[in-house]
């Protein structure tokens, strides 16, 4: 059973020095995990398993505050009760059966269903029989995270549009082909005589199919185009819109008058594959959506509250009023602004300000909404909260930046606005110069003027950015890389210089100790036994330095300052191991102070991700400029820098710094991509050309992004560089080869001569020909 | 050209049959999870289906 790496039976991940000793478990969360599951039959889960690496492993957490499910129960008629969760850490088929077994095999469960594309569950079950509570118990001991969700507020209009969509789509597909085998027939009895009665007979069945199916389909481009109108403005709908309309009158007039031509087979494939275009495009970025919806969902933590009569209770963060006291235990991010009457801790504040090292909390001190308490819990008076916080007024802030990026039109609405007026001016042309100039009668005039428009219908036009953008996203997000805006390919393909933001985006986040020579691998030792008694963060970068370190005994925390053991070896701040401050300050560190023997300093710096340095050479090499903004002290920042190969940098940026820098780059005629993860990145997010946050990001930053990366490395920037600009260069092409299509398919339709079997061939060769070089974005090299 | 009088109705029917369950599929759910759908299918285990949920859950 046990692999040859030993890994944690439950949990997969590798084990230390230590891990024979728990039989084969990192943790007791995991062993128990593991029993839990062996008890009740299911251990064919750790057989057909398949971990993916990237994503977080199910290990159960000690200090996971349980959620108010009875909040989200909805009461069904018939006795039954449901409740609609997210679930994080769902991998694969196994983890599906797993979980649906374990609350399927619950007394008073009715109905447990896991959607593994959405990571949603479903669950049913009799209230009078059981309790969410306890039905959910046996998942988060798993190490399943829950988090319940209101289904009407995520069942968006969004989706309901994208189903509106599919249906249209099928209903369109049906005619389409319906149609075409009628038409096939018309076309093969020109050719060997058939009769008109025939004929007659056939044009009058598929106007029966076409025409009903053209007004379901329509409507998704007629709403849009007179919108558009409304507004003054003219898309891509109009031209369709106009052109489907005309088409079919006009072929409804040819059956009614027993005419030779009929073009509703060109209507209704015209439709059918405008569909499909805008079906994938809708469900590439409904995915995506989708995806982001998820991460800032399990973010979303209840606050704790403790009233005056010392009841706690769970509360979501906007219900909380000011003057109440609210407890934040450690490890926990706060979620309002407050005051500390009691404890303390260290407090890490990177998400506000950039600064990757904790600062100490004491009574009095000042916290802000987003910050995370690491070490001890601490008791807050409530200053602010919602609006008010230090964190929605940095929500404002990019806000009012994000206006400035909704100018941005995308490609197609810029070839939609001259289309429209030109097409529609030919056609216009075409029967003032057949019926006035050449004497023709208004009914042929006006049919030869249709067939123009029927050609120029931009099939290939309206197919030929959308198709692009859905290859693109769709390769980008097997990569990782989650697209949310629709143009925010356009506008990467077009940036020339990258903003990277530090903390969390160019490094990991996390310290790491600096082997600078100035400590000894006894004094490492010596430390490490005091520090794997810690949570702080550089306690732990110690500990992780030195694994084989044995805990000390009887290591008592003194929060916000250090270590000590009884026989009074020290470890912590400057002041707190009796160090006279020398006033210098360079980087984080920790003093160790032995009785008897000279101190000694452990630096730590917060190391670059894997990949950093090849992903900046690869951005350069691709033509962009780095640089980068931190809200870190600068010394920190030019060490980063050197170490990741960036030559132009600033240190102590505030927030409003990095938006004024790029309002600056921005007014000198850069285009800039910015790269960032914290809060105080967010307003630059929104001020900047395009943005991409980092999966593991804050909330803010990653809804003010227009693409989303996951995974450790930094790789995916660089990629989604790449495949932008291939989009673009493939979206050229496209729009070129439409254009072409036009120019030899409009004075044919001018001067007559375009039969409906010419204009079925034309418009499917055009759209299946930008279809196909579209699909060429998604496979071949990287 | 009375074979066409059968032909292209059965062809109607035939296609419209298929328009018919694909939008009943299509409610039903059955488009909802594809992912899980194709894995679900190896965990069949004795234990009874869930009862279907009938009406899709809005």
């Amino acid at each position: 059973m046990t692999a040859p790496v030993a890994l944690c039976r439950h949990c997969g991940a590798p084990l230390g020095e230590g891990g024979a000793d728990r039989d084969g478990f990192c943790c007791a969360g995991c062993a128990a995990a593991y029993a839990l599951i062996s008890a009740q039959g299911l251990d064919l889960y750790y057989r057909r398993r398949c971990l993916d690496p990237t994503v977080p492993p199910p290990r159960p957490a000690a200090d996971d505050v349980a959620a108010a499910w009875s909040e989200h129960v909805v009461l069904l008629p018939g006795g039954e009760a449901s409740l609609s969760l997210m679930v994080d850490g769902v991998q694969c088929g196994a983890c599906v059966w797993l979980i649906e077994s374990l609350l399927t095999r619950q007394p008073g469960v009715t109905w447990a269903r896991v959607n593994l594309t959405t990571r949603r569950l479903a669950l049913r079950f009799r209230p009078d029989q059981t309790g969410p509570d306890a039905v959910l118990a046996p998942v988060l001991a798993v190490g399943y995270r829950l988090v319940p969700f209101d289904p009407e507020r995520l069942e968006s209009d969004e989706r309901r549009r994208e189903r509106a969509l599919l249906r249209a789509m099928a209903v369109t597909g049906f005619a389409a082909a319906n149609v075409m085998l009628l038409s096939v027939s018309v076309w093969a009895g020109h050719a060997q005589g058939m009769g008109p009665a025939t004929r007659g007979l056939l044009h009058w069945l598929s106007a029966l199919v076409a025409l009903p199916a053209i007004v379901y389909g329509l409507r998704p481009f007629a709403a849009s185009a007179l919108t558009a109108l409304r507004a003054g403005r003219t898309n891509m709908d109009v031209p369709i819109t106009i052109g489907v309309v005309l088409t079919s009158a006009m072929s409804l007039w040819e059956t009614i008058a027993a005419g030779p031509h009929v073009y509703f087979d060109s209507a209704v494939s015209l439709l059918f594959f405008l569909l499909i275009g805008r079906y994938l495009d809708a469900r590439a970025r409904g995915r995506a959506r989708n995806a982001v919806e998820h991460l800032l969902a399990l973010d979303a933590r209840a606050v704790l509250v403790i009233e005056a009569d010392g009841s706690r209770r769970l509360v979501p963060p906007r219900r909380v009023a000011v003057g109440q006291t609210v407890l934040v235990a450690a490890g926990e991010r706060v979620g309002i602004d407050g005051r500390v009457i009691e404890g303390c801790s260290d407090v890490e504040s990177g998400l506000l300000t950039g600064e990757s090292v904790p600062v100490a909390a004491a009574p009095g001190s000042l916290l802000y909404a987003g910050t995370i308490n690491l070490t001890a819990p601490l008791r807050l008076r409530v200053t602010a909260v919602g609006e008010e916080t230090l964190l929605a007024g940095i929500v404002r802030m990019m806000e009012d930046a994000e206006q400035g990026r909704a100018r941005h039109v995308a490609l197609a609405e810029r070839v939609a606005g001259w289309y429209a007026p030109v097409v529609h001016l030919t056609a216009l042309a075409t029967f003032v110069g057949w019926g006035v100039l050449a004497g023709m009668a208004w009914q042929p005039a006006l049919l030869i003027a249709v067939s123009v428009l029927i050609v120029t219908c931009p099939c290939a036009l309206a197919l030929a950015v959308p198709v692009v953008q859905v290859v693109a996203s769709g390769r980008l997000m097997r990569r990782g890389v989650l697209v949310k805006s629709a143009t925010a390919l356009e506008r990467l393909a077009a940036v020339d210089h990258v903003v990277f933001d530090k903390t969390g985006t160019l490094t990991a986040g996390r310290p790491l100790l600096c082997r600078d020579g100035g400590w000894s691998e006894d004094d490492l030792a010596d430390a490490a036994a005091l520090a794997v008694r810690s949570t702080h963060p550089l306690a732990r970068a110690l500990a992780a330095a030195a694994p084989q370190a044995r805990p000390a005994d009887g290591v008592v925390e003194h929060p916000g300052q250090g270590l000590s053991r009884p026989d009074g070896v020290r470890l912590g701040a400057r002041a707190f191991v009796g160090v006279p401050d020398s006033g210098e300050s360079d980087g984080p560190g920790l003093w160790l102070a032995r009785p008897g023997r000279a101190s000694v300093r452990f630096v730590f710096a917060d190391a670059p991700r894997v990949d950093a340095a090849e992903t900046i050479a690869a951005l350069g090499r691709l033509g962009l400029s780095v640089e980068m903004l931190s809200g870190d002290r600068p010394a920190i920042v030019a060490g980063l820098a050197r170490a990741v190969g960036i030559t132009d940098w600033r240190g102590g940026c505030a927030p409003a710094d990095k938006v004024a820098r790029l309002t600056a780059l921005a007014a000198a005629g850069r285009r800039v991509l910015m790269v960032g993860d914290g809060l105080n990145d967010a307003p630059a997010l929104a001020a900047a050309h395009v943005s991409i946050s980092p999966a593991c990001g804050a909330d803010i930053s990653r809804a003010a992004a227009d693409l989303v990366f996951q995974g450790a490395g930094l790789a995916p920037v660089a990629e989604a560089v790449g495949v932008a600009r291939r989009a673009r260069a493939v979206t050229g092409q496209n729009l070129a080869l439409s254009v072409g299509y036009n120019l030899l398919a409009v004075p044919l339709a001018i001067a007559g001569v375009v039969t409906p079997l010419i204009a079925a061939i034309a418009m499917s060769a055009s759209s299946l020909l930008v279809i196909v070089n579209a699909l060429r974005l998604s496979g071949g090299r990287r | 050209m009375e074979t066409l009088l059968m032909l292209i109705p059965v062809a109607l029917i035939l296609g419209l049959l298929g328009l018919v369950g694909f939008l009943w599929s299509l409610r039903s759910g059955q488009f909802d999870d594809m992912d899980g759908a194709a894995q679900r299918i190896l965990f069949d285990d004795d234990d009874d289906a869930p009862p279907p949920p009938g009406r899709r859950q809005e």
